[in-house]
């Protein structure tokens, strides 16, 4: 068994960071898959929603034209370009605690944050253009929908920020006591961060291109 | 109405499908009883016979019990046969055969917190359009006054006149929340749900007064949402229509002299 | 602490750390925010069962004016407000109120937390030898989430317009325009959810990656099976409740038309909204979660009995391995079978064959756990303790509860019985005499665990019987009800021909439910006191599965060496040994 200190809370926990014999990974990343397929539960019903709903429209946006002449898909090209590379830079911030490079971590790490940023102005543009048009949710359900998804998506994103900073700031403390640990926290921090990403590459052509 | 007719069982079954229904249930029941008693007695002679006592061990191996393995078999079996023998094609006899609207008496229903709107089209057959901007307290389904085909459709509230022996649709819809048109002793439920018209069919085998209940939550008012349900023999249904027929249309407004009211509203 | 300390040095500390830890926590953190999972199951346990009598409480009400329509209720009547009970008669709107809170409290704040919650929290680390869950500190938040979403949900009573008053299930358009009850509902709805789904990650880790020594999958006991199998559709089924409660929030305060079709004109005013909403969809994503929910409710309770009727026939169970298996099928079936809530929503012949099949398919599981259970007392030596006795009893009534919903999961009878009192007699069949009595004899059996003191069993024995007949004179009086077409939910029944022809039955029922009350308290009672009783054994029971391999009660850390598994988990009456019972933990010959 390896050396590892222990915050009280945890200790004598097994697999808190040696991997499973059979399952081959430690406890925190098995609990971070088992989260993302609620998360997948939990978008697939909204995703199921904004089916049934527009399959039901007479038309669809109700108000007539296309979704991409409603919304600014230019926009959100970029948005989509942005988080993928935020997933990129997330991977490299982990590779780089695999590399027992913590300057290097605080780089990609950093990077990853402020693309996150960088995504919620764009989505804070958007909306505002929205809301100075006077199409708040309320106005039809093509708008309810497309708040209602990217508003939950936001609100992920927002979450992975306040895990990203957590990490970069006061978590970086594991990193000197135990970096093996801080690794793979960082690790679990980068599935949750893919996932935010691949849930907004379904919502980018389901709600403005098609 | 007669509430001798009403006890702790079933109320009385006046519709041609309704046999088929109190069937499916009784035999159903009859399954479930077979099994509990089985089951039963078996559990009671295994806490009696096993009970701990002086001089009574348990024994570790499990009996070869290959009577559960014929148990198990028996009732999937015969759940088989309920779904597919009897509950299946009583569903889709009902619902895949209704009959022709040509044949049938419809009548359109919406149901509203906390009442119930039956429009029937009259003498003409045909139903006037209604449209939510008309509805108010004198118009509850908003029928169109400009629409000819509506002048001698009938609206009641809470009275549900139906003839004997015949096929009757009625177009179920909501104007607010979820109801459901439930009347038991047709044995007919349906959901009246808002943003759908959903028909349903039944027919009365016989004449007499019953009632219809909303059998879905719609608030406070739930429980009093309830309509009188007359089935009527051929005459007395002929009596009600004519009753009921609204006068034939006043000229509009200016110099032509109105004709003299024909017959009472109902 | 500095990097030289030694995993196994600190483990080793923790384990001796009975009371004089070398960081002894100060109170707050000791019994209020703390990590053990014993102490975090033991305020789930207490909270839920506080709740539990809330919830009950608002049904002995709500009895009373189906006893008696329109009458003052004496004494307590006036004590309410006068826009609940002006003159001490019960208005429609806190009828209703009563009803949609007392399914909602007794499901998600009661039931859940009390099995899964505090059963499993407490039980299931010990039956697998590990000395706490994987995530010590998520178990705390998932406890700090669904207190004060209970407390929340309870607050909801003092809104405007009183609490939520659209039956448990919420359908809209009735709930997007209910009061402001109705809001507070879903928003303690979503901190209840978050706080299963932080439960049974934490769970599904566990019992994957925590298990001692020797404990292999088909080791494990029946009840740890049972929770796993309950994990998964927490983890899998709430989360469409959740995001059904986001757009009924988002239709609700941000007048969006999820649920709400064009065209509607509520009390003679059109609604001014966008509409093209479906007020189905809302019913397709709550039936989503709640049919999965009440196998939630039933699997845990399944796992308690298995553990005292092998513990109380002293031999092992009959078809472990079926057991298993068919929870497991439960589980997956669980998931395909809801819209049989929804039959009569206008659903065509293709959807209702569809999921007619899939609800008869899922009663066979059913089948066969019931058939294990009573096949598992045959060749035994049954010890008639209190723990048993309620296991006993909760075989017929499981039956009943099961058999029940033959008629229903068949469209064509469902025609008839829908949304009638034969429902409500169905589901509490299971949900009552079923699984609260499971929970009853889990309470009474794990008691000495937990405390090591062993409750008063003759307390114990006056609180089942009375129970037990006064549980079946409510529910059982409600099939004929049913079968007579009394619709549920109403007010006063007595409007209806067909209602008052049975209103002599609620008066029956309205009288259990009060001598059912009355009940608890030998319980009540027994449950404190014995708190000052002498120490018991610590394995007074003298069972075989992994936690009374702990001190009763355990120390932080559960276990003075880590415990190690040689056999399977009910080997009682093994034959040539010298005690009647060979528990897992102990080397050699037992």
């Amino acid at each position: 068994m390896s050396v590892h200190a222990v915050h009280p809370a945890d200790a004598a926990i097994p697999h808190t960071v040696e991997p499973h014999p059979v399952t081959g990974i430690p406890n925190p990343k098995f609990g971070i898959w088992l989260f993302l397929a609620s998360e997948v539960m939990l978008f697939g019903a909204l995703f199921s929603s904004y089916v049934l709903i527009r399959t039901q429209a007479p038309h669809w946006p109700p108000e007539g034209g296309l979704s991409s002449e409603i919304l600014n898909v230019p926009l959100a090209t970029l948005n989509t370009a942005v988080l993928i590379t935020s997933s990129i830079t997330m991977v490299l911030a982990w590779a780089s605690c695999k590399m027992g490079r913590i300057d290097r971590f605080r780089l990609w790490m950093g990077c990853t944050i402020g693309l996150a940023f960088v995504f919620l102005i764009i989505k804070y543009f958007e909306y505002t253009d929205k809301f100075h048009h006077g199409h708040f949710p309320a106005f039809n359900n093509f708008y309810a929908v497309y708040f209602t998804l990217t508003g939950l998506h936001g609100l992920h994103v927002i979450g992975g920020i306040i895990v990203n900073t957590f990490l970069l700031t006061i978590g970086t403390r594991l990193w000197k006591t135990d970096p093996e640990q801080f690794t793979n926290r960082v690790e679990n921090a980068g599935l949750y961060w893919h996932f935010v990403d691949l849930v907004w590459i379904f919502l980018f052509p389901s709600l403005y291109l098609l | 109405m007669d509430e001798t007719k009403y006890g702790f069982w079933f109320p009385p079954d006046v519709s041609v499908h309704g046999r088929q229904i109190d069937s499916l249930i009784n035999i159903v029941h009859w399954f479930m009883l077979l099994l509990f008693v089985g089951w039963g007695a078996f559990f009671v002679y295994c806490l009696i016979k096993y009970r701990a006592r002086p001089g009574h061990t348990a024994s570790y191996l499990p009996p070869k019990a290959q009577f559960t393995k014929v148990i198990e078999v028996g009732v999937i079996v015969i759940e088989v046969l309920l779904l597919f023998g009897f509950s299946t094609p009583v569903w889709f006899r009902y619902k895949n055969h209704p009959p022709t609207e040509k044949d049938a008496l419809v009548v359109k229903l919406v149901a509203e917190q906390f009442a119930w709107n039956f429009q029937y089209a009259g003498k003409d057959g045909k139903f006037g359009k209604t449209a939510e901007a008309n509805i108010s307290a004198d118009n509850p389904v908003g029928l169109d006054a400009e629409d000819p085909d509506g002048k001698d459709d009938i609206i009641t509230v809470n009275q549900f006149h139906v003839p004997v022996n015949k096929p009757v649709i009625v177009q179920i819809s909501s104007k607010d929340v979820i109801h459901s048109f439930n009347i038991p002793v047709l044995r007919v439920k349906q959901d009246a749900v808002p943003g759908a018209r959903i028909p349903i069919w039944f027919q009365a085998t016989q004449a007499g007064h019953f009632e219809l209940g909303c059998a879905q939550l719609c608030g406070l008012g739930h429980y009093r949402m309830r309509a009188d349900v007359l089935i009527d023999t051929p005459e007395d249904y002929a009596k009600w229509l004519a009753e009921s027929a609204p006068p034939p249309a006043e000229q509009p407004t200016s110099a032509a002299p109105e004709n003299p009211q024909s017959a009472p509203q109902k | 602490m500095s990097a030289s300390t030694t995993h196994g040095h600190a483990a080793a500390a923790h384990a001796h750390d009975a009371g004089h830890g070398h960081h002894e926590l100060p109170f707050w953190r000791k019994y209020i925010f703390s990590v053990d999972h014993k102490v975090i199951g033991v305020q789930y346990a207490v909270s839920a069962l506080v709740f539990l009598f809330f919830g009950f409480c608002l049904m002995m009400l709500l009895r009373w004016q189906l006893a008696y329509p329109g009458q003052p209720l004496p004494v307590i009547g006036k004590l309410l407000s006068e826009s609940t009970m002006p003159g001490g008669v019960m208005a429609p709107e806190f009828y209703n109120q009563l009803g949609a809170m007392h399914g909602t409290i007794m499901v998600f704040m009661g039931i859940v937390p009390l099995a899964v919650g505090g059963f499993g929290n407490y039980v299931v680390p010990l039956q697998i030898g590990a000395p706490d869950m994987a995530f010590p500190r998520l178990n705390m938040a998932s406890y700090w989430a669904f207190l004060p979403g209970g407390i929340l949900m309870l607050l909801g009573f003092v809104a405007p317009g009183g609490a939520a008053q659209s039956g448990w299930t919420s359908y809209p358009p009735l709930s997007d325009i209910a009061t402001t009850g109705q809001t507070i509902w879903l928003l303690a709805m979503v901190l209840l959810i978050t706080s299963s789904l932080l439960g049974s990650i934490n769970f599904i880790v566990t019992i994957v990656q925590l298990r001692a020594k020797g404990l292999t999958f088909f080791r494990m006991p029946f009840f740890v099976h049972a929770q796993f199998v309950t994990s998964f559709l927490l983890l899998l089924a709430f989360p469409p409740l959740e995001a059904a409660s986001v757009m009924q929030l988002m239709d609700r305060l941000a007048g969006t038309s999820f649920f709400l079709p064009s065209g509607l004109v509520i009390s003679g005013e059109q609604l001014h909204v966008a509409g093209g909403g479906s007020p189905l969809l809302w019913q397709h994503l709550f039936w989503f979660l709640a049919h999965p929910e009440v196998y939630v409710l039933i699997l845990p309770a399944m796992g308690i009995i298995a553990e005292v009727i092998a513990n109380n026939t002293r031999k092992p169970l009959w078809g472990y391995r079926l057991l298993v298996y068919s929870a497991i099928f439960l589980g997956f079936m669980s998931f395909v079978v809801w819209a049989h809530h929804m039959f009569m929503t206008g659903m065509g012949t293709t959807m209702s064959t569809f999921f007619q099949t899939t609800t008869m398919i899922i009663s066979i599981p059913s089948v066969v756990i019931l058939t294990c259970f009573i096949m598992s007392l045959y060749g035994g030596a049954i010890r008639f303790t209190v723990p048993m006795l309620f296991a006993t009893a909760f075989l017929p009534m499981f039956a009943i509860g099961g058999l029940t919903g033959l008629p229903l999961g068949l469209t064509a009878s469902d025609i008839y019985l829908h949304d009638t009192f034969y429902v409500i007699g169905h589901f509490h069949y299971v949900v009552a005499p079923g699984t609260i009595f499971a929970l009853f004899a889990g309470i009474y059996y794990w008691y000495p665990k937990v405390t090591g003191k062993q409750m008063n069993q003759t307390l114990g024995k006056i609180h089942f019987w009375v129970s037990f007949i006064c549980i079946n004179g409510i529910f059982m009086p409600m099939f004929w009800q049913g079968m007579a077409g009394l619709s549920r939910r109403l007010y006063d029944p007595t409007i209806y021909a067909h209602g008052r022809a049975v209103q002599s039955l609620n008066v029956l029922i309205s009288w259990s439910a009060w001598g059912l009350a009355i009940a608890q308290l030998p319980f009540i009672w027994n449950f404190f006191s014995s708190l000052r009783r002498p120490k018991a054994a610590e394995n007074p029971w003298q069972a075989t599965t992994l936690e009374w391999a702990a001190p009763s009660p355990p120390p932080h850390g559960n276990f003075v060496t880590p415990p190690v598994v040689y056999r399977d988990p009910y080997e009682y009456s093994v034959p040539g040994k010298a005690k009647d019972f060979s528990p897992q933990f102990a080397a050699g010959e037992a």
